[in-house]
């Protein structure tokens, strides 16, 4: 099946996925053979960064997504009584 | 004032662009456009050829003004923001609006004359303009929401500039001095001055005014607005208030106030809006940190954000101009047919993102190791969770849903050609920064002793943000747009205030309207009795006896008698 760019085949964008997590292995496998220089006591827990740069990322979604559950308006909010004219 | 001054007084870069931008309506084709790209340079040209130290003098009142004042953190600012219009100003070439380039050099000037300003009336003056200027640049956009904005807008900027000009006079009143210098928060006008700049920072609580003017304007517009009000309330920080330990709470809120509502956000431009105000916040951290280090980081990241930021918005400026879309559920696929569009934004993206070998990498890193030469835990832990936050709202976000997720079926042509080198030049700006510091480190306020690119830095980072993108693939379906938007301060002025206006309105007409009816009442009865007493008979018309004359005589004697007495 010809596809219009290379991108919109599924093939390659499994591939890409392959890749992405190797280099996500690589970068904490690099921990070992690089002294990171930790400064505080947590940084020197193995692959410290990588969790908590996911966590931290899950924890703002679910936050933001709770936000939004009060927050949340639909887009025509401030337009459907026309106070903004 | 002296020759000397007068003779020198064409060569204030900020007049240069505010001269430039009053001739510029009356040039026509080529000339003006020549015109558009030269007046900046110009106003770079004129700056660098100044010496350090206080140019101008002049007395004004009882005032020394200094309108012209060169150090190396005003001279930073001020090539930042020529830069910016340089940029700008190509990339808004052909823009149909004959407003929008004037507006937004009038705009930079004055961002470039706060920045020159070595005396505390000089930077309200320019103040004034900058929101003169800005407001002018949301005009120009000439549709009726970005009208409406625009009133919203200037509204929050005059409060703004109330407030700073009453702490300016506070100020002055006791201290009788002008001078532009660092400053305690030890007065209420000092607290003032505070509230003034921080307003215009985008800081809690009127963070709003930012996400709901900005992304009004038009698609060159908004790139001109996002760089000079934010990054010159960054400036005045850094000169009056380095240190102040509050800015580091008002900032790390900034940071996360952007990234909750980038992420819950599906306007494009707006997602962009919110995440300046999520940079701008760890500029204000690191003033907040206020060493040597955060200082120079504040300021470095001011100058590579601008460079990344507009990069952004021109990106998200070419889809708007091309599909007149803002909105990402209404929008993906684009990379198929702007390639050169996608990978610009791409650049902006990683380098907001702080990747290896982008600006934002040799700059936001200073303010984080600030906070670990500080040994503030806390703090350092809050900006590595908000730098794997600028990855998750800004660096994917913007770039998935704009130009990749689901394939929208629009098949724009990448922008016509000054579009294109406006975002070309700044993507070479964002990588060379991020691969040469070096320049920029020269310019900074302080010496700088940093190594941005150690192997345990890069490896850290690297980890850090891929593990956020990873977050942000697992956690896709929690992500998808929806047509929202985020209630927000704004909201107490929008909805709740004229609400409450109105409330207060009805419940005065129904009291007015009963209390004029009894007052009418009222009066016509005393009008009834009037009449009735100034007949032959009434009391104000009868003839009184002679009798009472004399009792009243009497009654007045015996009083004098008894007065006499007790006296």
């Amino acid at each position: 099946m010809k596809h219009e760019h290379w991108l919109d085949d599924p093939g390659n964008v499994k591939k890409l996925w392959r890749g992405f997590i190797v280099v996500l292995a690589l970068t904490v496998i690099a921990g070992f053979f690089v002294d990171l220089h930790p400064h505080f006591e947590i940084e020197s827990w193995f692959g410290f960064y990588a969790g908590y740069g996911f966590l931290t990322c899950l924890l703002m979604i679910i936050g933001a997504k709770a936000l939004g559950l009060l927050l949340k308006r639909p887009d025509s909010h401030y337009a459907e009584d026309g106070r903004d004219e | 004032m002296s020759s000397a001054m007068t003779s020198g007084l064409l060569l204030h870069p900020a007049l240069i662009l505010i001269v430039g931008a009053l001739l510029l309506p009356l040039l026509r084709g080529m000339a003006r456009n020549i015109a558009v790209l030269m007046i900046p340079l110009l106003a770079l040209a004129a700056l660098w050829l100044l010496p350090e130290g206080r140019l101008w003098q002049v007395q004004w009142l009882d005032y020394q003004l200094t309108p012209l004042a060169v150090d190396k953190l005003s001279r930073l600012f001020a090539t930042i923001f020529a830069l910016m219009a340089f940029g700008g100003g190509l990339f808004a070439l052909r823009q149909e609006s004959r407003l929008e380039i004037p507006a937004a050099y009038l705009y930079a000037g004055s961002a470039i004359g706060v920045a020159l300003a070595g005396d505390l009336i000089t930077v309200f003056l320019f103040w004034e303009f900058m929101a003169v200027g800005s407001t002018l640049v949301l005009w120009s956009a000439g549709t009726p929401l970005a009208w409406a904005a625009s009133r919203r807008y200037v509204g929050v900027h005059l409060a703004g500039g109330v407030i700073l000009f009453a702490g300016i006079a506070g100020h002055i009143a006791q201290t009788g001095d002008v001078t532009f210098t660092a400053m305690q928060t030890d007065s209420i006008a000092h607290w003032l001055i505070l509230a003034g700049f921080l307003i215009n920072a985008g800081a809690p609580p009127f963070s709003a005014w930012l996400p709901d003017a900005y992304p009004e304007a038009s698609w060159s517009g908004m790139v001109f607005l996002s760089a000079f009000t934010t990054k010159t309330a960054v400036y005045v920080l850094l000169r009056g208030f380095p240190g102040a330990e509050i800015l580091i709470w008002i900032g790390i809120f900034m940071i996360f106030y952007g990234i909750v509502y980038a992420l819950l956000e599906n306007d494009m431009r707006r997602i962009l809006a919110y995440s300046i105000v999520n940079q701008v916040g760890f500029m204000i951290t690191g003033i907040g940190i206020g060493t040597e280090m955060a200082l120079n980081g504040a300021a470095a990241h001011a100058f590579t954000h601008i460079i990344y930021k507009a990069l952004l918005l021109m990106s998200a400026g070419a889809v708007l101009a091309a599909t007149g879309r803002r909105k990402c559920s209404e929008l993906g696929g684009l990379f198929h047919s702007m390639p050169l569009t996608a990978i610009c934004g791409i650049i902006g993206a990683l380098a907001i993102s702080s990747f290896p070998l982008t600006s934002g990498f040799i700059s936001k890193s200073m303010v984080t190791q600030a906070a670990i030469d500080g040994h503030l835990q806390m703090i350092w832990l809050f900006l590595a969770a908000a730098s794997a936050g600028v990855f998750l709202h800004a660096g994917i976000k913007f770039p998935w849903f704009v130009f990749f997720q689901k394939d929208s079926g629009l098949r724009p042509a990448d922008p016509p050609a000054s579009m294109r080198w406006g975002m070309i030049l700044f993507a070479f700006l964002c990588i060379a920064l991020g691969v040469w510091p070096e320049p920029l480190y020269a310019m900074l306020p302080y010496a700088v002793d940093y190594v941005p690119y150690t192997a345990a830095h890069v490896i850290t980072q690297l980890q850090l943000l891929l593990f956020s993108g990873l977050a942000f693939f697992v956690m896709l379906d929690y992500l998808k747009r929806t047509p929202t938007i985020t209630l927000d301060f704004d909201w107490l002025y929008r909805v709740a205030g004229p609400a409450l206006f109105g409330g207060l309105t009805a419940i005065w007409r129904t009291l007015q309207a009963g209390m004029t009816q009894r007052l009418d009442t009222g009066l016509a009865s005393l009008g009834d009795t009037l009449r009735r007493q100034r007949r032959p008979d009434g009391l104000l018309l009868r003839s009184w006896p002679t009798g009472g004359m004399a009792l009243w005589v009497m009654i007045l004697l015996l009083a004098y008698l008894a007065f006499y007495y007790l006296g």
